[in-house]
């Protein structure tokens, strides 16, 4: 009985998944792999990606599709590192980071509400744009810049630091935790998984659809904002070539950790599992030296495996 | 002696030159269950869009318990305390029971979900409306519901809206067993307690008989009659609504049952149906009667190919109108082999399955016999039209012309449609699941009349209904099902609805 409940959580295959290639990878690779140094490294390169994942989830569970989110995190890089250099604070170089996210989400959101155009149109649209400004706003080079601190948030810590991981690795943490509970706990939490479940019934028992859509793409831009910083942390340069097919990665992991394009499903917590199965397949594959060709294909078929086995899941019914 | 709950006074809607409504007057009083009754296009959807302030009204006047009710908006409609539950009850499949009975009211602090308040709001809304023998809980997820439990629910969550004082069912009972429509109908009488109005639609005047206090009958628009339910007979309503005399619903001919067409021996399904049996001759309608889920649309889609075939054998005669089968395609189990055997499916989805919404009249019709329309894998859309004109003509479906989309059409005439597709493909053994549902009663004359008129080509039909008196009208023989379980033949012409209501349940 247990266990079935068990099956039927939408994150116990990606983590069964999970677990076992951490366990293939440490034994294949036990001097390299199987390291803090290394695990810890995972970690901070999830980040990124898990937080624009968790934006990602939101705007599936709700019904749509962001596919701007790679050209969001590059425009940050960008403007974040114009301001630095514009002699403006960190602080306010990050909350211009995130203005921009959130910006962007803002346009995605009202075009998708008032003019009614699809979701996948809209940010196909948008993200072209995006990355078209970034270009421009570099003057299609990378942008160097003093990061004034922000590097220390994505680097690695020296040994016996207290903090264990990152600032950016507990960022990524915590977002996920509250993004989690926001959806399971908020009244607006639920409407977003009424309005992916069924649209015209939310619509119907008063639940304000398009304010609840808007407001998902902005908080979908608003997370691609905060990566973008991270970003930059990472990089310490604004790169708007940076970040290119993110989306996909992002969608990816939102999909494997039980999310559905058809909206209602997914869980933060099974999203966040399917970045770090995206990021462990990547550096396990490098630590035993398999080719990247290969791990491209093995990423892709972790993708459709994990559908057919939510399938299943879903089957067992 | 209190006023009535609902007056709705010489109310008239026009859509361009059609008059939807004209003068329209009824009045409903405090725990009062009300029908409406009229065929498909007399005017029940308009007057039921002006009530829920989907639309409104040209002229006249409606009121709520003496108060001036004119919704311009349909939350404006629900906030007066009009609630309305469609006949495919709209929930939210993967939310709780809980969250669907409150959504968008939910219980909340600082924008958190009260999640125990939520769930003891839920319990005393349930309550209202479950009965002990089909227990909800509020945790459950709604895509774990069964059809008429979601019905419930849709009806919990119309009553547990603050004020509600006036419900509106639309065809409630359309897919659900007779012993969850006796449960449904449970739940009513203590709504109606509760002082709830109800305004009930329904096609199924058996039904209505048992259930509503009072009825009006809609026809082209117009009131054509009212009054208390004791003082009338279904075949006076059916009568008052179709605007004719009929001297009987179900034209019964007599048939002589010819060679046999198919025979299914021990099939069983994934899980349904287990071990059923069944001989068809030509020249008869053989009907499955049984409650929603004994299995009956398992059986039809298991002989159809489109679900697997645990064990058992299906045999099908020869096709009178095709070429030779090679013996490998006979053997497949394909709905695509079964319909090259000479075997056509109606679907009981009618919206998604049985028609394809998007496509023409002549599209749809031609779809499954295309070679026949040209050479080469070309179409030839002229020859279609030509066939499609012809099935509109004989089957009298009211549309634009062949070219027309299906999605246009009303639920009776996209029937039709449905099955002018089996007879244009010209199969040999029709296998009809709930031909007649939710459609006019004109509409399944026609139907009843074009399957007669299929049997006397020699065609075989093999018909689930979960409307008895339609079987038991129609039907040359009856097996009854119960859980998955076939029961032996019986003439139709000896039997009583009792006797197979027994069989089923019992």
């Amino acid at each position: 009985m247990s266990l079935r409940k068990l099956l039927k959580n939408p994150w116990f295959g990606p983590l069964c998944a999970l677990l076992v290639l951490l366990l293939l990878f440490s034994s294949l690779s036990p001097d390299t792999f199987a390291q803090q140094a290394n695990l810890t490294t995972m970690l901070r390169q999830t980040a990124v990606l898990s937080i624009a994942a968790v934006g990602m989830t939101l705007v599936m569970i709700q019904g749509g599709i962001d596919l701007s989110v790679g050209s969001v995190v590059a425009i940050t890089t960008v403007v974040v590192a114009r301001a630095l250099r514009a002699e403006l604070g960190p602080v306010q170089a990050v909350l211009l980071g995130l203005g921009v996210g959130a910006l962007a989400g803002l346009l995605n959101g009202v075009l998708i509400t008032l003019l009614r155009i699809t979701p996948f149109i809209v940010t196909l649209g948008s993200m072209s744009v995006l990355r078209g400004l970034a270009k421009g706003l570099a003057h299609e080079q990378k942008i160097d810049a003093d990061p004034h601190g922000l590097d220390a948030w994505m680097a690695p810590l020296s040994a016996g630091n207290p903090l264990l991981l990152p600032a950016g690795v507990w960022l990524a943490l915590f977002l996920a935790v509250l993004a989690a509970s926001f959806l399971a706990y908020t009244r607006f939490g639920r409407h977003i998984v009424a309005v992916g479940s069924n649209e015209l019934n939310a619509r119907l028992c008063g639940v304000a659809v398009d304010r609840v859509r808007l407001l998902v793409y902005v908080l979908a831009g608003l997370c691609a904002g905060l990566a973008g910083v991270l970003e930059f942390s990472t990089l310490t340069v604004g790169d708007p070539t940076d970040s290119l097919g993110l989306e996909l990665e992002v969608i990816a992991a939102v999909v494997i950790g039980g999310g559905s394009l058809l909206g209602g499903q997914g869980s933060v917590a099974g999203t966040l599992l399917g970045a770090l199965l995206l990021t462990t397949i990547k550096t396990g594959c490098t630590h035993i030296g398999v080719p990247n060709w290969v791990q491209e294909i093995v990423t892709g078929v972790i993708i459709v495996v994990a559908m057919g086995v939510d399938r299943l899941r879903q089957n067992l019914r | 002696m209190v006023g009535p709950r609902l007056v709705v006074d010489r109310v008239s809607r026009a859509f361009g030159p059609t008059h939807a409504l004209s003068a329209v007057s009824l009045s409903v009083a405090p725990g009062e269950v009300h029908a409406l009754l009229g065929e498909n296009g007399a005017g029940k959807s308009t007057l039921m869009s002006i009530l829920a302030g989907a639309d409104r009204a040209d002229s006249g006047v409606l009121s709520l318990d003496g108060v001036r009710f004119s919704p311009k908006t349909p939350a404006e409609a629900r906030q007066a305390g009009v609630q309305i539950v469609q006949q495919e009850a709209a929930l939210c499949a993967h939310l709780s029971v809980a969250e669907n009975l409150f959504l968008g009211s939910e219980p909340a602090w600082l924008g958190v979900v009260q999640c125990a308040k939520l769930v003891r709001l839920s319990e005393a809304a349930l309550s209202r409306v479950m009965s002990a023998s089909n227990p909800i809980s509020p945790r459950q997820l709604v895509s774990e519901l069964s059809p008429s439990q979601r019905q419930l629910v849709a009806i919990g969550r119309a009553l547990a809206q603050p004020n509600c004082r006036l419900l509106i069912l639309d065809e409630p009972t359309a897919s659900l067993s007779q012993a969850e429509v006796s449960a449904l109908f449970g739940a009513l009488g203590s709504v109606k307690a509760a002082g709830v109005s109800v305004i009930y639609i329904s096609h199924v005047l058996e039904e209505v008989e048992q259930i509503a206090d009072s009825y009006t009958v809609l026809r082209d628009g117009s009131n054509v009659a009212s009054g208390r339910m004791a003082d009338t007979s279904p075949l006076e309503l059916v009568t008052k609504m179709a605007g004719r005399v009929l001297e009987e619903v179900y034209e019964h001919p007599e048939r002589l049952a010819g060679e046999v067409a198919l025979s299914v021996n021990g099939l069983s399904g994934v899980r349904l149906p287990k071990g059923a049996s069944l001989e068809l001759r030509r020249g008869e309608v053989l009907g499955i009667a049984g409650l929603l889920g004994a299995g009956r649309t398992e059986l039809l889609r298991a002989i159809f190919g489109l679900n697997r075939v645990k064990t058992g054998e299906i045999r099908v005669a020869a096709w009178s109108g095709g070429k030779a089968l090679s013996a490998r395609s006979a053997a497949g189990p394909s709905a695509k082999a079964r319909l090259a055997q000479g075997l056509g499916l109606l679907s009981e989805d009618r919206k998604l399955e049985g028609v394809s919404q998007r496509l023409s009249i002549a599209e749809n019709i031609t779809l499954s016999s295309l070679e026949r329309f040209g050479s080469f894998g070309l179409v030839s859309s002229k020859r279609q039209h030509t066939a499609t004109a012809a099935w509109i003509t004989r089957l009298g479906i009211v549309c634009q012309g062949p070219s027309q989309r299906a999605q246009e059409l009303s639920g009776g005439n996209q029937q039709k449609l449905a099955l002018a597709r089996l007879l244009q493909h010209d199969v040999d053994v029709l296998l009809l699941d709930e031909p007649t549902r939710g459609i006019d009663v004109r509409s399944r004359g026609e139907i009843y009349r074009l399957m007669n008129s299929a049997t006397r080509e020699g065609k075989a039909i093999l018909m689930v209904s979960s409307y008895l008196p339609e079987l038991l009208g129609v039907c040359d023989r009856i097996q009854v099902m119960r859980r998955g379980v076939l029961g032996a033949p019986k003439r139709a012409a000896g039997l009583t609805e009792r006797e197979v209501l027994q069989e089923a349940m019992l």
